[in-house]
């Protein structure tokens, strides 16, 4: 088991966000997460990444308990996640943005910058080149150094990802990567995607193009109104009366 | 000419302050009001020593290792306040220092002050001191800028501007914020404490009405005229202060207007802070173009 989610449960208030939430990602390389708006989703992704506190249940990564430990420390252990909205860092240029995610940098230790100024510089570069193969990669290269704040909204989001591989994950949980990005990028995502996994990386993610989800999952999730309400392969989840019901409301209702 | 002396020399003392505001301001992103504190300690740390016959470099070193110190042990519970709330706490512990300076007599004779603070390597404590002071001066804020360099312009400065941008963002790409933060203030504190060191030994004199929220706006002000989050910025800052607040001087303005003219300077600065709100947000020298 990659990741297990365990009696997840959180509550806002009254509102119980994600009610007992049980799953598990074997070695499945492109995972979906669907439902409604509102039905848990980005805040499972939250309980995940140690963003919000759980109020019950636990998390574990790769046989490690990852509940409860701080959202840094969770990204470091190789789980990392992108936002809903674009959250570039507008006043850096894209290849900043992109070398800001390196895990474990020397030089943001004080010490090996005054004393270790070489091994520093040296790393530095390594970095500077691995950022332009990445900016190659999301076809940003020529964009390299403008501010990303000035890209356009699909652009943002092709860096975050670009960002992601950047960190260098052993799982990603991007929320909504396409939302909101004209068509050409979306295949330009995809895409990446696909590179990604190809280098084993795991993917989970939340989307609602349902095509896309059938085109790229192995595997989906489905909750509604805080509850997992079915698990299965995409074609599935299309079938099942639950889901559609979620959907879409009941049938008698409908007629 | 000693007058010019004079001037560059606070004005280079301003410099490594401002300098020092700027890595938690401008680079991280921090709300520091409290930041004379830390000027205070180093300057006050310093004198104390040197008057009880330390020697003046070593008494130096002691205060900005204190005023370093006292940043590290002040950031603790105050990074834990967020935005507003950690300006706050800073207001509250530059206030609080204040206090501590002026009602401590055994230690720091209250509102007298310390008068006859040795300069180092025998610098002539009188007008014939200036040039080599001037020197020493040069040096240390020369030595702050290339720190403040080295610190900015690599990726622990990076990081800085990734926790100022968007503290979620950092979180999510393993940065450990609160520790970024905590080694930001250490550093900024103590360079603080070198400023006040400075201004200490040149001044010769210090009484706790010398470290008040108005030196922290004079700084907060250099800092944000000059350009936040840039090399350069504090440094022009820093000169354009100090060198119109000492023209002032010069202008013919009868004495009994002068108690008037006073607040009259804390209006403009006010004014002047309000203006570069309004036209040039990112200082005289922007940090990135908009």
């Amino acid at each position: 088991m990659m990741l297990k989610v365990e009696n997840v449960t959180k509550s806002f208030g009254g509102l119980m966000a994600v009610f007992d939430v049980n799953l598990e990602l074997g070695y499945t390389p492109i995972t979906g997460l669907v439902g409604p708006n509102g039905s848990g989703k980005t805040t499972l992704f939250h309980l995940i990444t140690g963003f919000y506190s759980l109020d019950g249940g636990r998390v574990y990564f790769s046989g490690k308990e990852i509940s409860g430990l701080s959202p840094y420390v969770i990204s470091r252990m190789g789980v990392v996640r992108t936002f809903q909205q674009s959250r570039v860092l507008p006043f850096l240029s894209a290849r900043e943005n992109l070398l800001s995610a390196v895990p474990g940098q020397k030089g943001e230790q004080l010490a090996s910058l005054f004393f270790k100024p070489r091994r520093v510089r040296r790393e530095e570069k390594q970095n500077r080149d691995r950022a332009d193969e990445v900016l190659e990669l999301i076809r940003l290269a020529p964009l390299a150094d403008a501010l990303s704040g000035r890209l356009s909204y699909g652009q943002q989001k092709l860096l975050e990802l670009g960002r992601v591989l950047m960190a260098g994950p052993k799982m990603i949980l991007l929320d909504e990567p396409t939302a909101g990005i004209n068509p050409t990028l979306i295949r330009r995502l995809v895409d990446v995607l696909k590179t990604l996994t190809l280098q084993g990386v795991q993917i989970f993610l939340i989307e609602h193009n349902m095509p896309l989800v059938v085109e790229l999952c192995d595997q989906v999730f489905v909750m509604d109104s805080g509850n997992l309400i079915f698990s299965g392969s995409p074609a599935e989840a299309m079938r099942d009366p639950g889901v559609i019901e979620a959907y879409l409301g009941k049938a008698d209702h409908a007629a | 000419m000693d007058y010019l002396l004079h001037t560059i020399i606070v004005a280079l003392v301003y410099t490594v302050f401002a300098l020092s505001l700027n890595l938690e301001l401008g680079y991280t992103g921090l709300y520091n009001f409290g930041h004379v504190a830390f000027f205070a300690i180093g300057a006050y740390a310093s004198a104390l020593l040197s008057l009880a016959g330390v020697p003046v470099f070593l008494g130096m070193l002691v205060g900005v290792t204190l005023a370093g110190m006292a940043g590290a042990l002040l950031a603790v519970p105050a990074l834990r306040l967020t935005g507003d709330y950690f300006g706050v706490a800073t207001l509250a512990f530059g206030e609080m220092m204040r206090l501590f300076f002026l009602n401590e007599r055994w230690l720091t004779k209250g509102p007298m002050g310390l008068p006859g603070i040795p300069r180092p390597l025998g610098i002539h404590a009188g007008v014939s001191g200036l040039p080599l002071y001037l020197l020493l001066a040069g040096f240390l804020a020369l030595a702050a800028f290339f720190t403040v360099y080295r610190i900015t312009h690599s990726p622990f400065g990076r990081a800085l501007k990734v926790v100022r941008e968007d503290e979620f963002v950092a979180q999510a790409l393993g940065k450990n914020v609160f520790s970024l933060k905590l080694r930001v203030v250490a550093v900024g504190s103590l360079l603080a404490g070198l400023a006040g060191a400075l201004y200490g030994h040149y001044i010769t004199y210090i009484s706790p009405s010398d470290f008040t929220l108005n030196e922290t706006i004079l700084v907060l002000l250099c800092v944000v005229l000059g350009g936040r989050g840039t090399q350069w910025g504090p440094v022009l800052g820093a000169f354009l202060i100090i060198f119109f607040q000492e023209f002032l001087r010069f202008l013919p303005i009868p004495v009994d207007f002068g108690r008037v003219v006073a607040p009259i300077q804390g209006m403009v600065y006010g004014a002047v802070l309000i203006m570069l709100m309004l036209k040039r947000p990112a200082g005289l020298l922007p940090e990135y173009k908009v």
